[in-house]
């Protein structure tokens, strides 16, 4: 696009948390969330797989709820705190779903994970999953074309399963 | 995606003044269809305007024993709000048949009501479309019709309303309250969603200067008997192929008061008040039903792809009623039919 036609449409000023770190942005009012992240600030560990909200590759957390982020504009999350997969874990200190993720081999390329794992930590925020039921529907917005699904639930049915005993344990 | 400029309303007044001045301007809120059809180039409007700052995401109980949903509570906080849960569980059960949790978190009360058909061809900018471009004529007549519609249809659109959430509130009578800039109106749900006749491009009913501020619920006593049957061509995260919201009132075996509302038939949710009144009185079994269901589907008409629907309808429509007679309404995580 020329110049003289981005002039006539301004960026427009945006602040927002990610990962815990605070940015000052100017974004297109067309920039996505996804967009943002991957272009513009280099963390690729988001996916873009349909850009449509129809497969859960780019699920993030905002305000620790999980969301598309490919259907988000960015310019619309003033002061928002957002979560990616980099802000998780490390290799050495993984997430505990990372590590339940890894322990039942819960992927196979690997590209729907991120959008997986940021997906299940919403779940778990949300609180309405006890049985693989609950897990299999809840998690009905992450598609793997792997067809990892059923080492997806279990990860997750482990954490579920951690997450009772530690609360039990705690009481 | 077309370029837009970039406002963010402060209050509702602000909102509607804001839009008055732009004629290709749009609310946008959750963003789930909107941004989705800008993508497509399907929706290109020049000027965005971010409703998500107003006052409206409140569910607060009413004098009279009903519920005021705020236009900007997400689809979420209203499927897991208590009061939704215990007093309009068929609400609630609608919700969480549509879409994914993601998409839920961020969809809203009023956008679920605004958010436009999924007919292929309607998503498709290279094909005719009466309802994207009036007068361009209809690729899905005489095309892949599967998705689409048995009831109501003209020789403009055939497409359908996508929503869960609004089959529900159809059967729940909801009112719809809509501020514009001189005054603010009260739709009823029956007359927000229009068939598509002459005007495809004409979903509803709400003026084009107007904003959906939130939906009223009113009293009733189907808690006990309703259900939201759901069927389509995968068990979760895909539009219906046949709905059914179903409520009723029973005493002593008998129907007191019947409602029930069909979606992924029609341009709207689907509903026969005069049916319903016509079976006030009837047993509740199922040789009711199938009369409920032969009545509702007298004039269905099906266009080779989607005759099946029609049979589809009549066993979903016997088997929600049997389900809300029976006070077993249908999981909407184990996905068996009962």
């Amino acid at each position: 696009m020329d110049t003289a036609l981005e002039d006539r449409f301004p960026t427009c000023p945006l602040s927002l948390t990610i990962n815990g770190k605070p940015y000052t942005l100017d974004v297109h009012p067309w920039t996505t969330l996804l967009d943002l992240l991957r272009s513009d600030l280099e963390l690729t560990g988001t996916k873009k797989g349909c850009d449509h909200g129809q497969c859960g590759a780019c699920t993030v957390l905002i305000e620790g709820q999980r969301m598309n982020a490919c259907l988000k504009l960015a310019v619309t999350l003033e002061g928002a705190a957002i979560t990616t997969v980099e802000g998780l874990g490390t290799p050495e200190e993984m997430h505990p779903v990372q590590k339940a993720f890894v322990e039942h081999d819960a992927f196979q390329c690997g590209y729907c994970t991120p959008g997986q794992i940021c997906s299940t930590i919403g779940l778990l925020n949300e609180g309405h999953a006890s049985t693989r039921e609950d897990i299999r529907e809840l998690m009905s917005g992450n598609l793997c074309r792997c067809g990892a699904y059923t080492n997806i639930a279990d990860a997750i049915e482990e954490v579920l399963a951690d997450r009772a005993s530690y609360r039990e344990a705690a009481e | 995606m077309k370029r837009f400029t970039y406002t963010r309303a402060e209050t509702v007044a602000d909102a509607v003044a804001i839009l008055a001045d732009r004629p290709q301007a749009q609310f946008l809120a959750g963003g789930t269809n909107l941004v989705d059809l800008m993508k497509y180039d399907v929706e290109r409007p020049d000027a965005i305007i971010d409703i998500n700052s107003l006052p409206l995401k409140e569910i607060e109980e009413l004098p009279d024993g009903g519920l005021r949903i705020g236009a900007l509570a997400s689809n979420s906080a209203v499927a897991y709000n208590a009061q939704i849960q215990a007093r309009f569980p068929l609400l609630a059960s609608a919700i969480l048949a549509g879409a994914s949790p993601q998409l839920r978190n961020a969809a809203t009360t009023g956008g679920n009501l605004l958010q436009r058909t999924r007919c292929s061809y309607f998503y498709d900018p290279s094909t005719p479309c009466n309802k994207r471009e009036p007068g361009s004529g209809c690729a899905a007549i005489g095309g892949l019709t599967r998705m689409h519609a048995i009831l109501g249809a003209s020789d403009k659109c055939i497409a359908v309303h996508p929503s869960d959430m609004c089959v529900a509130l159809a059967a729940l009578d909801a009112t719809v309250e809509v501020v514009g800039p001189d005054s603010a109106r009260d739709i009823a749900f029956g007359d927000f969603h229009r068939l598509p006749g002459d005007e495809p491009q004409r979903d509803n009913t709400l003026a084009r200067d107007e904003l959906v501020t939130g939906i009223r619920l009113e009293a009733n006593r189907f808690a006990g008997h309703h259900t939201y049957l759901k069927l389509r061509d995968r068990l979760s995260y895909a539009f219906a192929l046949v709905s059914v919201a179903a409520a009723m009132e029973i005493a002593d075996g008998r129907i007191v008061d019947l409602r029930i509302a069909l979606g992924g038939v029609a341009h709207r949710p689907w509903r026969d008040p005069l049916v319903e009144a016509e079976y006030a009185g009837a047993p509740a079994e199922d040789v009711t039903f199938q009369r409920v269901a032969d009545r509702l589907l007298f004039e269905a008409k099906g266009l080779g792809g989607n005759d099946f629907k029609i049979l589809l309808a009549r066993k979903a429509i016997v088997r929600a009623l049997r389900q809300a007679a029976s006070g077993r309404p249908q999981s909407q995580t184990l996905k068996a039919i009962q």
